[in-house]
């Protein structure tokens, strides 16, 4: 409480944009840390961990789930979630290969076009479905989780794409690197900034968080509610449909099970990553650190050669320690608020 | 002045299911005039606010925007148009900044994106013309309710509208912010924009406002000119007959202590507060808006913990941080905010009444639907409760009616102490007095009561005792003989020593 009225005019405090701020950069630079001590531990243990070959794997293996999570993010911070996004990938991925492999010729950047339009459909249909059916997430996005996947059953017929029926060029895309850096990963980087931007400094970026934090306030401040849903599910299948063609280009067969299962990394990265599940906060850095300090923790334990049965839990253990350490930071910042406004104010 | 209005309603009705809660209204608002809508609560005040600023469309009858019949498909379109809101309920966006809160969907753009040095400095100009003191980059998760209201009033002002509509702005706010936001208001009338200003307290209405129309359960009552009416006329035009005034508290004989609070200390909160409150005995916490009265209230029963000292209850001391502990020693605490702290906004009036006292409920190992729903009955008859069906969430409830499911949430447990925060923030003048009378009886049967209240009149109205608070300190404790809207100002602003 501020006893403004007893008061004269003071300049306005400053305190609070540095905590927030300070907040929002602990939770990434905890997972930097959180990082940095894995690859010391490991390196130390397996040198062949640092490898530059080892290295540009994590990366590989990063960027895909990197990207959906940050398209997740984007759902996540309207207080919605999108679980079919594995489904979304899994289509665009046979679908971008059948095409490629049926068509010899097609130009390559038209493919990759096709294959986010196609993405873009399916976020739209989970569009309609939560912001103008007022279905909830959860249950319309677990729906077309099955649908999209049925769809994708459908077309294969049991059929699979193999590497040797794909063109060269396109292949190319998944093992090329520039400057020694996978363009998978590149391409990954490119989008993270690009949306991070946006949501930092466009009023559809600012609105979105608005709507996650308050709904009911959203629609009095005579925010596009509905509209700017639908967009963040667009967005989110658009870029799951380009992580479709990326995961095509990366490992070259292709068959109707791609990615199953996969949404549930993404959320995991989302959540580690400092994105609060019940909106309105976190950003996509955030999550694309999660994804890759997730990546990171699967590659280690393959090199120490731990259990892959033991990598799953690890991850749990690891969701539930980025949840406490949320919980954690939350109260300190209550806490932190208080007692600043008492001394502000005295 | 018999212009065109700028914004009108004319024969507008609105009913949600068989709730007819607003019925054939007109209102005119001109340029260059407050208008002040009156009435008790439930009777469609905020309802109409809300036909204003197109979140309801109204069932029938029509909104006319310089003379022309217009339709607001929902607030963006009442936005463009120039209407600006302050809602009765804070609507923030708990996780942004107090200046993102301000200028969500109308912030100033740069070349690139927004432009947040822009943004940040007219927020802070904001908050200096309104005389706050907020750090615009502080998140609005946390502030008090006063502070949540002036965010509000920032951002209806930041608006520049034509039309600033004011649900119960002041509802919250001390005599200093309340004269503040008075003179932002003057000021825009001088600048010819239209306001429309709710309140129950009528010496407000009286000071800011040139024309008043009433509302009595959803239909027009009146339309005058402020200056033709007395305060009296406008309570009879409300209330629809004669009222008492202030119901003053009858004397009762304090018998032994059943609140002690000894040196209870918070850090960064409160320091050092002790006093007690024997039965029968009505004893007033005073002070301004942020003095730590509330604070002291939620350590006392036990929400938050307390750093240092001790609370007894008859004689036995409490277990800090355990509002289980307070409960079961017989206190009772009806908090200010009460949507947040009060209420479980989505459950039934009648399950709401009983959740504070469900062991009396119980038949056994279950609880009575039949007790409850009578219990509930009572209680709604006895505070004039304005509903539907006791079945209705509460939520769809006017602002005052659920304020008086709070209290009688908490006084249908019978406790040996209460502690009542701002009873009567948003209860309309004829509950009010039915509000203190209750007290007054409580206190009659050995009560305990302890009343938070910024409003003097009620203070020195119901108290036996007052004390005052200031910046986190008790100041001063004060006879009801003593008791003078000065020598409380006094104490509450600091100008004597304890
Ligand atoms: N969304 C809703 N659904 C059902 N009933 C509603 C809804 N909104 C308001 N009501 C009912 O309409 C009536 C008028 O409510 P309104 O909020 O306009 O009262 P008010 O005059 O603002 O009262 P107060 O002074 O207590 O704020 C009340 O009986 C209320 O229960
Ligand atoms: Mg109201």
């Amino acid at each position: 409480m501020t006893a403004t009225a007893t008061r004269p005019e003071r300049i306005t405090r400053n305190g609070g944009r540095r905590l927030v701020d300070l907040v929002a950069r602990v939770r990434e630079l905890g997972i930097l840390a959180a990082l940095a001590a894995l690859f010391g531990v490991t390196g130390a243990v397996n040198p062949s961990f640092l490898t530059y070959g080892s290295l540009r794997d994590i990366l590989l293996n990063t960027a895909i789930v990197a990207m959906l999570a940050v398209g997740q993010t984007l759902v996540v911070i309207t207080r919605n979630v999108d679980l079919s996004v594995s489904s979304v990938v899994g289509l665009s991925a046979f679908g971008g290969a059948l095409v490629l492999a049926d068509n010899p010729g097609v130009p390559i950047p038209l493919v990759i076009a096709g294959c986010v339009a196609l993405g873009a459909a399916c976020g739209a249909v989970n569009g309609l479905l939560v912001g103008a059916a007022k279905v909830p997430a959860l249950v319309a996005t677990l729906g077309t989780l099955y649908a999209f996947r049925g769809i994708d059953y459908a077309v294969a017929g049991g059929r699979q794409v193999n590497a040797a029926d794909m063109p060269d060029g396109f292949l190319s895309l998944g093992t090329r690197s520039v400057l020694g850096v996978p363009l998978l990963a590149l391409v990954a980087l490119a989008v993270l900034l690009v949306v991070g931007w946006m949501l930092r400094n466009l009023r559809s970026g600012r609105e979105l968080y608005a709507i996650g934090s308050n709904p009911e306030a959203a629609v009095l401040a005579g925010i596009q509610v509905r509209r700017r849903i639908m967009a963040a599910f667009v967005a989110n299948g658009a870029l799951a449909g380009l992580a479709g063609v990326m995961w095509a280009a990366r490992f070259g067969t292709v068959d109707a099970t791609v990615a199953t299962g996969k949404e549930l990394d993404v959320i995991a990265a989302v959540v580690v990553g400092g994105v609060a599940i019940f909106g309105g906060s976190g950003t996509v850095y955030g999550a694309a650190l999660g994804a890759l300090l997730l990546a990171s923790i699967t590659s280690a334990l393959a090199v120490l050669r731990v259990d892959a049965l033991a990598q799953t839990a690890i991850n749990g253990a690891l969701l539930i320690a980025a949840i406490v350490l949320d919980r954690l930071l939350a109260l300190r910042v209550a806490a932190a608020l208080r007692r600043r406004r008492f001394h502000d104010d005295n | 002045m018999e212009d065109t209005p700028v914004l009108a309603l004319s024969g507008v009705s609105k009913a949600f299911g068989a709730v007819r809660a607003v019925r054939d209204v007109s209102l005119e608002l001109y340029a260059g005039e407050v208008h002040a809508l009156a009435g008790e609560n439930g009777a469609g005040k905020s309802t109409l606010v809300k036909i204003l600023s197109g979140v309801h469309r109204p069932d029938t009858g029509q909104i006319l925007l310089d003379g022309a019949p217009v339709e607001f498909a929902g607030p963006a379109d009442a936005q463009q148009a120039g209407v600006a809101v302050i809602y009765q309920e804070p609507t923030l966006f708990p996780d942004l900044s107090v200046t993102e809160n301000i200028f969500m969907g109308r912030q100033p753009r740069a070349r690139l994106g927004i432009d947040r040095r822009a943004m940040r400095a007219s927020a802070a100009e904001l908050f200096t013309r309104l005389g706050v003191q907020l750090d615009p980059d502080q998140p609005a998760r946390g502030l008090s309710i006063a502070d949540q209201q002036l965010v509000e009033i920032a951002k209806a002002l930041s608006r520049q509208a034509r039309v600033l509509i004011m649900d119960e702005p002041t509802a919250a706010l001390s005599g200093k912010e309340v004269a503040r936001l008075f003179g932002v208001a003057k000021a825009l009338r001088e600048q010819g924009c239209a306001l429309l200003f709710i309140s129950h307290r009528l010496e407000e209405m009286f000071e800011l406002c040139q024309r008043v129309t009433t509302l009595r359960d959803g239909a027009f009552v009146a339309s005058d000119m402020i200056a033709d009416i007395t305060p009296d006329d406008l309570v009879r035009r409300m209330v629809g007959r004669e009222l008492d005034a202030l119901f003053p508290k009858q004397e009762t004989t304090a018998g032994e202590v059943a609140l002690s609070v000894r040196r209870l200390t918070r850090e960064g909160v409160f320091t050092d507060v002790s006093f007690e409150v024997r039965r029968g005995e009505i004893v007033a916490l005073a002070g301004l808006v942020g003095a730590g009265r509330s604070e002291v209230a939620r350590a006392v029963f036990g929400i938050d913990r307390w750093d240092a000292g001790s609370v007894e209850v008859d004689g036995k001391r409490l277990r800090p941080a355990s509002p289980t502990a307070a409960m079961a020693a017989g206190l009772a605490l009806v908090p200010e905010d009460r949507r947040q702290q009060g209420l479980v906004m989505d459950l039934s009036i009648e399950r709401n009444i009983g959740l504070a006292g469900l062991a009396a409920l119980h038949r056994g190992p279950l609880i009575s639907r039949l007790a409850e729903r009578q219990r509930a009955k009572d209680w709604a008859v006895r505070l004039q409760l304005k509903f539907a069906r006791l079945t209705d969430p509460v939520n769809v409830l006017s602002g005052g009616n659920q304020q008086k499911v709070v209290l009688a949430k908490w006084l249908a447990r019978k406790p040996s102490v209460i502690i009542v925060d701002e009873p009567t923030r948003g209860i309309d003048v004829g509950t009010k007095a039915e509000v203190h009378r209750l007290l007054s009886e409580l206190a009659g049967t050995g009560v305990a009561v302890l009343m938070i209240s910024s409003e003097l009149p009620e203070v020195l109205g119901m108290a036996d005792r007052v004390l005052v608070m200031h910046e986190g300190r008790l100041v001063a404790e004060i006879d009801r003989a003593d008791a003078t809207e000065e020598s409380v100002m006094a104490a509450a602003t600091g100008r004597t020593a304890a």
